[in-house]
């Protein structure tokens, strides 16, 4: 009876030590994270001085992405109409569906969507170049030559992504909504003034794009960052650059969706 | 060797979490000797050649540049330091987005003092040093060969005409001839600038033949220092084996084990 | 990649985007139609808001002519004093009715503005003395009990009155229906 009382003992302290490892090491992470956050704002000096540096970042992060948003926004456009008119019009009011489609793509799923491919497409593409570039030296190089690899490599990419993403997303809601658009008036047939009136109506500038852009901003600058410090902190091996492009995206969707639920509540409260 | 030595080590000793790796390790370089650091692989060499940059700060001991203490002078005369000190990575470590002449011009353009014609005529002056023509000028480091991307490596690396240079492996994986060509290289540099060198390798042959002075790491401390003459003629059953080649000595190839036979057999005894 | 092509591809997404925000900002926003200039201060003072709130738009004839600015409780009077800000353009006479009515059935409660006849006109300052109350649910609701409770039992009291004292029974339905009517006075016109 002792005995496995023992090995219970032992096999749960052993998992509980397990656990507060794996959560120290986690908040461990966090720490080393906003360090990087905090350097990175720090020696920013350099990618608006010399601002081609910051220009050639949004190019590979920003506009390599827009094919991706704007095909995804179409779709995802079109089938809130679809959706929302197969819904709207059990209670006769299929002339909301602008309405529908504007607000649940400027409020949610324009700064929303946007972060979670912008997440997949630019901050993967941004771990992987760091990682790499950590893994042949090139950053310890960097640093040799009185460098400093936080001012030259990772300040010029944060900065063009907290740029990108709320372009990214303004671009994913209008042509969402002009989705949205072909799906109701054209192919559905819902009256065109009714569709326009009623969103204009209903969506305030102040309340919902501003809010929408808001949320982008935010979205950016974790997206960003995230992406930076994993490539940053990957273990300079062809697994742990790999692993850390997969973190990358978990860690950021994570955070999106949680970051994205606490903006919402600060919103609606005003 | 009674001028203040351009290098000197005091009491290093490094510990990588739990491993020591090493303990008490005194050396000094003198201007314009070429050094050797020798050592089976995996005995610190390496992170020594870190620690002389400054990327890698030991947990006990004093590194001394130009007589500068690396870790307790300042920010600018650290980056001075940095400026009159050129490294060859053991893959070259290129910037993998920017042409041969870029990677080049690099730290050129880092002093933001040159205007392009200027660099234009220093890029062309260092691949022309280490025989290299302006036609390979603009090709990027995937398209190099690895002879090819060592020399980059070496042309960037005394963009700046540095006082000290340094070597991580630069025989290795290398076919004759461009070790040859290396080993010229690493001379006719080191007289041509006026500047002291040091080379990390476990090559003992090629390193025998271009160093003044050898420096044998093992154990986390120096085993062994001399000329080539000197060690060549030495009775160290380390030096001798490591010189020689030998399979067996004090360091071990086979390792204390049991027999296959008594592996074979189940036998538990040693 | 060279410069000038990155420069370029740069400068055409940015101006996409702006031209994205500035799409939705117009077309799909109410940007262009909320565009109130120049505004006079006018106040009312209510018994019960309801569930008013600051930014409320007041509509007259359906058209909004202007936004609730503040909401504040006058605790001499003990009732709610709501500050309005009038379009210039603009001019409501001073026995202007102030309402509180509801967009749709359970929607958000608005200010509706119902010009009187006389020749003087509101001022930055002013206040409006007549104003009519929001619709309280509970209120509703407890009033529309207490109807059919008195609908019962009068008739039942009448028969007893009419053996009693030869009461008619149309006195009795004649006084219901006045109160009746008052009662729909009382809870102002239904919305719209």
């Amino acid at each position: 009876m002792h005995i496995i009382h023992s090995i219970l003992v032992g096999k749960i302290s052993r998992l509980l030590r397990n656990i507060g490892r794996r959560m120290i090491e986690r908040i461990w992470r966090m720490g080393a994270g906003a360090r990087l956050f905090f350097l990175t704002i720090l020696y920013s000096g350099e990618s608006f001085r010399r601002f081609h540096l910051t220009l050639r970042e949004v190019y590979f992060t920003g506009v390599m992405s827009l094919l991706i948003i704007i095909v995804s926004a179409f779709f995802v456009g079109m089938v809130l109409g679809l959706q929302g008119y197969n819904t709207l019009q059990k209670y006769g009011s299929s002339e909301a569906i602008g309405v529908l489609v504007a607000l649940s793509l400027v409020r949610e799923l324009g700064p929303v969507v946007t972060a979670l491919l912008f997440a997949g497409r630019a901050g993967t593409a941004i771990t992987a170049e760091i990682g790499l570039m950590k893994t042949t030296e090139q950053l310890s190089a960097m640093e040799m030559m009185a460098v400093n690899p936080i001012a030259r490599v990772i300040a010029p990419r944060f900065w063009a992504g907290v740029i990108s993403m709320p372009i990214l997303a303004a671009l994913f809601s209008m042509v969402g909504v002009l989705g949205g658009y072909l799906v109701a008036v054209p192919i559905i047939g819902v009256d065109d003034g009714a569709f326009w009136s009623q969103m204009q109506a209903n969506v305030d500038v102040r309340d919902d794009i501003v809010n929408g852009v808001i949320k982008s901003l935010v979205f950016g600058v974790a997206c960003t960052i995230i992406a930076l410090f994993e490539g940053f902190d990957a273990p300079p091996t062809a697994e742990g650059v790999s692993h850390a492009t997969t973190r990358t995206v978990v860690i950021s969707s994570l955070t999106v969706l949680g970051l994205d639920f606490v903006l919402t509540s600060f919103m609606i409260v005003v | 060797m009674s001028a203040m030595p351009v290098v000197e080590l005091q009491g290093i000793s490094t510990r990588f979490g739990q491993t020591l790796v090493h303990r008490d390790l005194n050396l000094r370089v003198d201007q314009g000797q070429i050094v050797g650091l020798l050592g089976e692989s995996g005995s610190g060499k390496t992170t020594l050649l870190r620690e002389m940059l400054g990327l890698w700060k030991p947990s006990a001991g004093r590194i001394r540049l130009f007589g500068f203490d690396l870790h307790t002078t300042g920010i600018d005369e650290q980056r001075a330091i940095h400026r009159r000190l050129g490294m060859l990575f053991q893959h070259g470590a290129l910037f993998s987005a920017l042409s041969v002449f870029d990677n080049i011009a690099f730290p050129l353009r880092e002093l933001k003092c040159l205007d392009e014609d200027w660099i234009r005529r220093l890029v062309l002056l260092k691949l022309d040093m280490v025989e290299m023509t302006p036609a390979h000028s603009s090709l990027m480091p995937a398209e190099l060969s690895g002879g090819m991307v060592k020399r980059v490596a070496l042309a960037r690396a005394v963009a700046l005409d540095p006082n000290i240079i340094m070597y991580d492996e630069p025989f290795a994986g290398l076919d004759p001839i461009s070790m040859g060509v290396i080993c010229d290289l690493i001379r006719s540099l080191n007289d041509a600038l006026g500047a002291t060198s040091i080379i990390v390798s476990h090559d003992v042959k090629e390193t025998f033949l271009i160093a003044d002075y050898v420096y044998f790491v093992a154990d986390g401390e120096v085993a062994a220092e001399g000329t080539p003459q000197d060690l060549m003629q030495s009775t160290l059953p380390f030096v001798h084996q490591f010189v020689h080649g030998e399979k067996d000595g004090p360091v071990p190839f086979h390792y204390p084990a049991l027999s296959y036979q008594d592996e074979l057999l189940k036998r538990t005894s040693l | 990649m060279d410069r000038t092509t990155i420069d370029l591809w740069v400068g055409v997404f940015v101006a996409l985007g702006v031209a994205a925000l500035l799409g939705l900002a117009m077309k799909v926003g109410n940007l262009t139609s909320n565009k109130i200039g120049e505004t006079y201060s006018v106040s009312a003072a209510f018994e019960n808001i309801g569930g008013l709130k600051p930014n409320a738009p007041v509509k007259s004839a359906g058209v909004v002519v202007g936004r609730v600015a503040d909401i504040k409780f006058d605790s001499k009077a003990y009732e709610a004093v709501v500050t309005i800000k009038i379009d210039e353009r603009y001019e409501f006479p001073k026995d202007t009715f102030a309402n509180i009515y509801t967009a749709g059935l359970l929607g958000e409660q608005y200010i509706g503005l119902e010009a009187g006849g006389e020749e003087d006109v509101l001022k930055n300052g002013d206040k409006i003395t007549q104003t009519q109350d929001a619709v309280v649910l509970e209120k509703m609701i407890s009033q529309f009990l207490y109807n059919k409770a008195s609908e019962t039992k009068p008739e039942s009291e009448a028969k007893a009155e009419e053996s009693a004292t030869g009461t008619s029974k149309e006195d009795v339905k004649s006084s219901k229906e006045k109160s009746g009517a008052a009662k729909s006075t009382e809870l102002g016109d239904p919305p719209f």
